[in-house]
């Protein structure tokens, strides 16, 4: 490396945070960057939260402006749970990344773009026709520019590659300008370098040098006066790994084959952004998983729904558009009284919508979307992490009362990342189930007087053969009936099997003033995280507000009327026009406020900061 | 699992009886189905625990109520993926999906090829009376072009799938063929088709009395029927006719006719073989059709190759030596992790 006498004398600076935005063409690597970024700061124990943020397409027309891919990452020495609502510093490796992206900087923040990218023809791409580093549109920021391009061609001119070879590179300088700003090491990205080019030693030695060179670019050249440090965060002892939603998910669906010693069954057809679920669930064979992938969305739920009654844990992932396709079936998991867990990844509606974009648009989707009176709990991971405990209770839920349950999570948090401390196995919920054996007295739709659930009957089983099917059923024999008494009381039990699940399920929890106040913040899945901030900063200005957090959105904790009642007025931030707000109007006769944001993007903190502070001062005011 | 006790193996035609009143209109083909399926599943000498019977929608659908084995009617075109998803979780089982021309040419024809190209190892009777009949009487997609039906007053303007071919294209590795009331053809041909291993494509012609009634009357009619069928076996010239006096030759890359008797006999006639890796011989074969052609019968290809649960098991058992047995914990602990210690309080 450099000799010390060599180097400028940057001080460094200790932060409790930082917010950076990684952007740039799709084929730039910038999901790589950030994800290299991620990892580094999660081994220096920084608490962290991740937005990956790239165009549906796989290869939009290089430098413009659908194509820009960008990650967002926010690192702190404190507990976070969000990925930040405005970046401090931006990557910008051209000039269409530099227009989409620089609106959310922080004023006065970091931006670092690749000079050699700003060019003519760039612009043109771009829409852009005044270079944006001459125009003084920038004077808010502090902009420190780099020929990245160059200075990676000029570090490998050596190395006998290609320029195209050589330019695959550049991502790297920038990434090692990074580590050097915030004083991260370079020794965990390049093993991971050595390890993803171990069949290619020149590109994991050319990445390598590249690396080195921006890392040492920054430490030779005064580009930079400020060094910063976030130091490691305080956080519960143990073991912790990064994890996102979609690893987490399928972590804890694995988790939960064995815990309830039932084979996985994972039956899916490709979809963004639930691919992810089927990529890491077909690694696991060893462990018994078994992945089909389908024709269709339609024969991957079937083909859950057979290995279920096989016996198997039968699970089924997708998002929005797929769950319309798989509505009949998962009908026929209501009518057979089979355990099911579909995986509901939403993303941006209706119909095909905005594939990698976040929304919570599927829940009255999941909720009503079927015909027939069909009730179907359903349960929401409310982060990256939560996907395994949400997992986990689907399982204990579907297997229990014989149902299929929908779990409910969406790009936001299936993409994005947090360290997750890593459960004690023998911790985890015992979820072992015990098939009907006994063939005396074995009725097909017999109930148990608790959970009403009917026995689950494998083939196989001497003496147990039955038929079950889509057609209305007899209670306890199962035959098919068409008598009007039989198929009421049958609706009544199917809905009162799904009502006593709340039996069994944790009260919600407030936050703030248990006992009641002006305004409750109450939220569902991914919101979790910003509407924690807002009110944490409501409250440290002084304004009556909680917060709570529903899991279970079918059936709803006992307690939740109870807790709405406490407070004078609930607002309900949501990625859609008020989907809960409407269910909760209905079953408690109570006035919601919707905060609504349909964008793509999760809420920031400071919107609902703001709402939750225009509410507050209006009241107060009059 | 449950424990492996099976039933004693001297079953009997009533053994696969339900007490469930059969519904099917009088005189309807599915009920010779039915009896043949019940007489041929004794014989088969598996526990009748070990048989899954498993359906769509439709008249041919509700096959399953009426076995006395376990059963799943499920919804309409569905049954090969839930009986794929099915024997891949419980290989050992003997699953028989019963399916009609609407169920899986229609709506389940999506899933129909898929468990075809896969050779899924399950049995699919496929009930073809050319018709919608639950529905009451809509032209189906193996309906004949022309026909006047409910929804098709003018005659339908479809051509109509041949349901051998289909599966041919599909990659079917077990095409046959037979007919509701040639009781000892069917069983025969289902005791070929539950000996195949991977996928078994049977298309049973089926009787529609009530909205399609003599749809195969050529083919089962005393008076045209030995001139209408062709009989396919294994290894034996292609003769049909009431007097064996005709018969099928190749005649550059078409099938013809030929009068026997003459200057031409058995010999001269081509000789079936159902094992051809290429399939391009059954598909000519499952081209005949009247005018001009009998109608055959029997096993229009039968060739062993992997099942799709076999590669599916074979592939969990190298990976499973490769890695070992997973292990929960380390798996969570895959990855890149770092430990927190315990931490002054501040």
């Amino acid at each position: 490396m450099i000799a010390e006498n060599e180097r400028h004398t940057a001080v460094t600076e200790k932060i409790d945070e930082v917010v950076i935005r990684f952007a740039g063409d799709s084929g730039d690597g910038m999901q790589l960057t950030g994800t290299q970024f991620t990892n580094t700061s999660a081994l220096l124990g920084n608490d962290l939260s991740t937005l990956p943020d790239f165009p549906a397409e796989i290869r939009a027309p290089a430098g413009t402006l659908p194509g820009v891919s960008a990650f967002q990452v926010r690192i702190a020495d404190y507990d976070i749970h969000t990925p930040g609502d405005s970046p401090d510093v931006l990557v910008a490796m051209n000039p269409a990344a530099l227009k989409k992206e620089i609106k959310d900087l922080k004023p006065n923040g970091i931006v670092i773009v690749n000079t050699d990218e700003f060019n003519a023809r760039n612009f043109a791409k771009a829409n852009i026709t005044v270079n944006p580093l001459e125009d003084g549109s920038l004077a808010n920021y502090r902009v420190f520019q780099a020929a990245l391009t160059t200075m990676t061609r000029r570090t490998l001119e050596a190395s006998g590659l290609d320029t195209k070879s050589m330019d695959r590179c550049k991502n790297m300088f920038a990434l090692g300008m990074c580590y050097w700003l915030f004083s991260r090491p370079l020794d965990n990205t390049v093993e991971w370098l050595k390890k993803q080019f171990a069949r290619k030693p020149n590109l994991a030695e050319a990445n390598i040098a590249v690396l080195k060179a921006g890392w040492n670019f920054c430490d030779i050249t005064e580009l930079f006066h400020d060094r910063y440090e976030v130091p490691a965060a305080r956080m519960e002892p143990g073991l912790y790994r990064n994890i996102t939603g979609n690893v987490s998910l399928a972590m804890g669906l694995i988790a939960a084959s064995r815990r309830s010693g039932l084979p996985l069954f994972l039956g899916a057809y490709p979809i963004t952004p639930a691919s992810d679920v089927l990529h890491e669930l077909s690694r696991y064979k060893n462990f018994g998983v078994t992945t089909f992938q389908a024709e269709d969305e339609i024969a991957a739920v079937c083909a859950a729904i057979g290995a279920s009654f096989g016996g198997a844990l039968g699970v089924t992932a997708s998002s929005g558009p797929g769950i319309a396709l798989k509505a009949e079936a998962m009908n026929l998991a209501v009518m057979t009284e089979l355990p099911l867990v579909v995986c509901d990844i939403q993303r941006g509606g209706p119909s095909t919508g905005l594939p990698t974009k976040t929304e919570q648009a599927d829940l009255l989707q999941v909720m009503f979307g079927r015909n027939g009176e069909s009730p179907i709990p359903i349960i929401s991971a409310s982060s990256p992490k939560d996907c395994f405990d949400v997992a986990l209770e689907a399982v204990r839920i579907a297997t229990r009362y014989m149902v299929p349950v929908v779990l409910l999570s969406d790009g936001y948090i299936a993409n994005g990342s947090e360290p997750w401390k890593l459960p004690q196995v023998e911790e985890l919920p015992d979820l072992r189930i015990e098939f009907r054996a006994d063939p005396e007295g074995f009725q097909p739709y017999e109930r148990d007087a608790e959970t009403l659930s009917r026995p689950w009957a494998v083939p196989g089983t001497p003496g147990l053969e039955h038929r079950i099917g889509g057609l209305e059923k007899e209670n306890v024999t199962g035959n098919v009936s068409y008598d009007p008494v039989n198929h009421e009381n049958m609706i009544h039990l199917r809905a009162e099997k799904v009502a006593r699940i709340a039996r069994e399920l944790p009260d919600v929890e407030v936050f703030g003033d248990p006992q009641g106040g002006e305004l409750l913040v109450l939220g569902w899945g991914s919101t979790a995280g910003a509407i924690h901030g807002a009110v944490s900063s409501a409250r440290r200005l002084g304004l009556s507000v909680s917060r709570a957090h529903l899991r279970y959105l079918n059936p709803f904790p006992r307690n939740l009327g109870e807790v709405l009642a406490r407070f004078d007025r609930v607002l309900l931030p949501e990625m859609n026009l008020g989907q809960l707000a409407l269910l909760l109007r209905a079953r408690f006769l109570k006035d919601i406020i919707t905060l609504s944001k349909v964008q793509g993007k999760p809420f920031t903190r400071q919107e609902i900061l703001d709402k939750i502070q225009s509410l507050l001062e209006y009241k107060h005011a009059n | 699992m449950p424990t492996e006790t099976p039933t004693p193996t001297l079953l009997t035609k009533k053994d696969f009886q339900t007490d469930q009143e059969v519904r099917w209109c009088p005189g309807c083909g599915d009920y010779a189905i039915l009896s043949a399926v019940q007489q041929v599943f004794p014989e088969l000498g598996i526990p009748r625990e070990k048989f899954v019977v498993v359906s769509g929608i439709g008249c041919s659908s509700r096959f399953p109520y009426y076995m006395n084995t376990f059963g799943f009617h499920t919804i309409h075109g569905r049954a090969p993926a839930v009986a794929t998803g099915l024997k891949l979780a419980r290989p050992e089982l003997e699953v028989w999906i019963a399916t009609g021309d609407g169920d899986s040419m229609s709506i389940g024809g999506n899933h129909l090829i898929h468990v075809l190209r896969r050779n899924v190892g399950v049995k699919i009777l496929m009930f073809n009376n050319r018709i919608y009949g639950l529905t009451k009487g809509q032209y189906s997609p193996t309906s004949e072009l022309g026909k006047k039906t409910k929804s098709t007053p003018a005659g339908s303007v479809d051509y109509p799938f041949n349901p051998l071919s289909l599966a041919i294209g599909a990659g079917a590795t077990f095409i046959a063929r037979s007919v509701d009331i040639f009781q000892a053809h069917l069983r025969d041909t289902l005791r070929r088709a539950a000996q195949h291993k991977g996928t078994a494509y049977v298309e049973i012609y089926q009787n529609c009395n009530i909205f399609n009634d003599k749809a195969f009357s050529g083919l089962t009619d005393k008076e045209t029927k030995d001139e209408t069928a062709l009989y396919l076996e294994h290894g034996k010239p292609l003769v049909f006719g009431k007097n064996k006096d005709r018969g099928i030759r190749m005649s550059g890359t078409r099938m013809e006719v030929i009068e026997l008797g003459g200057e031409l006999g058995p010999d001269d006639c081509l000789v079936w073989d159902e094992t051809q890796e290429n399939p391009a011989l059954s598909f000519l074969m499952a081209q005949l059709q009247p005018p001009g052609f009998p109608i055959p019968l029997g096993v229009f290809r039968d060739v062993e190759v992997p099942t799709y649960e076999e590669r599916v098991i074979a592939q969990m058992h190298t990976e499973t030596e490769r890695l070992g047995v997973g292990k929960l914990e380390d798996l969570l602990r895959a990855g890149d992790t770092w430990t927190v210690g315990e931490q002054p309080a501040s």
